[in-house]
């Protein structure tokens, strides 16, 4: 796999269909981190295994990243997600990227263009794992008391990093709304409050379109379980709309049978 | 000269309690679910056991995450001050390591030289530091490439060596390191006159901060600062775990006429940091935001400041989402020719 992956870099850099490809490589201690690799010799430098889960689609508006030209990326299920809600809320189009896809079981896949990424991921149901709702069970077993208590805990913790937003692709507004002081929506402070009123505007924010990558809760340096109220929210929408549901809370049809919506 | 005694581990939980009655709290570090917090605490069995160091500073007790500065009001076109509620209690703060009680020499430097910050005063002022020296690091830790060591006694009113399993160095620093001592004399035995420094770890000098801070200007418009960076995808988090980062933003939260001044921590990672009203922003893309974080640690405040604003914790590189590791960089900015 990792191999094959080193290959179709190559491929992709010397025949300049690209000139950067966004990938994986040997961190600090055990860790990996995302490398930039804009020679096909150093496309030796690619790795893939098991801790290699940032999801990379991050990078794909950053603005130092955009001026090495366009770029491929090393794209796992969550990373195809994301390039296909990207693609629906047009922060890509056809073109832009080339894309080295990775299977859920190593397979490494070619796609010609950003449309069959979309079909490709569209086939995967975005569903929970056993743990993550075993996790959620347990929250919603709480009293109304008890989980509130528990987020207040949690979120005492926040220290308004923002690693959470920075390391989530979907977060690629320029100006968030926390950010924003005239008017002012809510509370910038890392007290309590503007912690709280932050993480629930953030998953809000995120109904509909998170992926489920976990970056959120792997970037945070209090390690607060925020994938717990985005996984909440897939939950809901599973339920509601069934697994398939793509862009459930984003969709406007002119023909909803919803009044309100009108 | 300090003054070296010895005290038994078991003599900690006597101390607390004396401690406790002379009217302070006491913060240590605990372990929560694997994150090492500080906490107020009442006895020391409810510190965290084994630990290299904590996930935040102290720096949160002396300069908080945000804190008020001001309260007002407002009748028609008038603003009037009301007394503010920010009081500082007395506090003593256990466990520090020696990297962040030397940060203080640095957020001593930003708020208290040049113009005196009074709330940071008296935060600093009602405020002991008990350090333990570091009998383990990892390979994120680097404090003597930066002045200090693991063993080192700056910033401490106190510190605390580990010699056994039931002894403890007291090195006793300054007066209010002595008036700790004096509220259980009875606990503090001779037997200080001790080698310390076998039981402390053992952090190799990784590179040389003079030099660093000689060829930083040099390399300010090199390359080197958009390759380090391109992974950095611009949090606070190396800012806000860091005990010498001092930087802070002004927020206004009002409730009718009614308002609180607060000071919050902010950091040179952010897009919005230098972010002009004219729309203008001087570090306009990540790389110069990286670039300032060591520029400002390694030169400037060198410079301006007479500190370096670095301790050597290790802490950006440990906690960086995306394994932006400072020893790292500055290895291969030496690097530059």
């Amino acid at each position: 796999m990792q191999d094959k992956i080193r290959q179709r870099a190559k491929e992709l850099l010397a025949g300049g269909a690209v000139s950067v490809v966004i990938g994986y490589g040997e961190g600090s201690g055990n860790r990996v981190r995302a490398i930039f690799i804009q020679k096909p010799e150093d496309a030796d430098r690619l790795i893939l295994d098991d801790r290699c889960l940032q999801n990379l689609a991050v990078y794909l508006p950053k603005h130092e990243v955009r001026a090495l030209g366009k770029p491929a990326i090393v794209a796992r299920v969550p990373v195809l997600r994301s390039i296909q809600q990207l693609v629906y809320e047009q922060q890509l189009k056809e073109g832009d990227i080339a894309v080295i896809g990775v299977s859920d079981d190593g397979q490494v896949l070619d796609f010609p263009d950003l449309k069959s990424v979309g079909d490709f991921v569209s086939k995967i149901p975005l569903t929970l794992t056993p743990d993550e709702q075993a996790a959620l069970k347990k929250l919603e077993a709480m009293s109304r008391e008890e989980r509130w208590n528990f987020w207040l805990e949690e979120m005492s913790n926040c220290i308004k990093c923002y690693a959470c937003r920075a390391s989530c692709p979907m977060c690629y507004c320029e100006r968030c709304t926390v950010d924003c002081n005239q008017p002012q929506w809510i509370s910038v402070p890392a007290h309590a409050l503007g912690s709280l009123e932050w993480h629930i505007m953030r998953a809000m924010h995120l109904a509909g379109r998170c992926v489920n990558c976990g970056d959120c809760t792997r970037a945070c340096p209090v390690k607060i379980p925020l994938a717990l109220l985005n996984q909440r929210i897939i939950a809901d929408i599973v339920d509601n709309f069934g697994e398939k549901a793509e862009y459930a809370l984003a969709a406007f049809k002119p023909d909803d049978t919803e009044d309100f919506i009108r | 000269m300090a003054d070296k005694k010895i005290i038994r581990k078991s003599s900690l939980g006597e101390l607390f309690k004396k401690i406790r009655s002379d009217g302070k709290r006491i913060l240590a570090p605990v372990d929560r679910g694997g994150k090492i917090l500080f906490e107020y605490v009442d006895s020391p069995g409810s510190i965290a056991p084994d630990y290299i160091q904590t996930t935040l500073s102290a720096k949160d007790t002396l300069l908080p995450r945000c804190e008020e500065m001001l309260r007002f009001r407002t009748e028609q076109k008038s603003v009037y001050l009301e007394e503010s509620l920010n009081r500082p209690e007395p506090t003593l703060i256990f466990g520090v390591r020696p990297c962040d009680a030397r940060s203080i020499a640095v957020l001593n430097a930003v708020y208290l030289i040049n113009y005196t910050d009074d709330i940071y005063r008296q935060k600093i002022d009602t405020t002991t530091i008990v350090g333990v020296s570091c009998a383990k690091c990892d390979e994120y830790c680097f404090c003597t490439s930066v002045g200090g060591s693991p063993g080192d006694t700056a910033g401490s009113d106190m510190l605390l060596t580990q010699m056994d399993n039931d002894i403890y160095l007291a090195e006793i620093l300054t007066d209010k390191g002595k008036a700790i001592a004096a509220l259980a004399p009875e606990l503090f035995a001779e037997g200080g006159d001790v080698d310390k420094n076998k039981h402390c770890a053992d952090v190799p000098v990784r590179f040389d901060v003079k030099d660093l801070s000689k060829r930083l200007p040099g390399v300010f418009e090199d390359p080197v600062w958009i390759a380090q960076s391109l992974r950095c995808i611009g949090c606070g988090t190396c800012s806000y775990v860091c005990p010498a980062c001092t930087c802070f933003d002004i927020q206004d939260e009002t409730d009718g006429n009614r308002g609180v001044r607060l000071r919050c921590w902010d950091s040179c990672g952010f897009a919005q940091f230098t972010l002009h009203t004219s729309g203008h922003n001087p570090r306009e893309v990540q790389s110069q935001r990286w670039r300032q974080r060591i520029m400002h640690k390694f030169s400037y405040q060198p410079d301006q400041l007479d500190v370096i604003g670095c301790v050597g914790c290790g802490r950006c590189s440990r906690t960086c989402p995306v394994d932006m590791n400072i020893l790292q960089h500055i290895t291969d900015i030496l690097e530059v020719h």
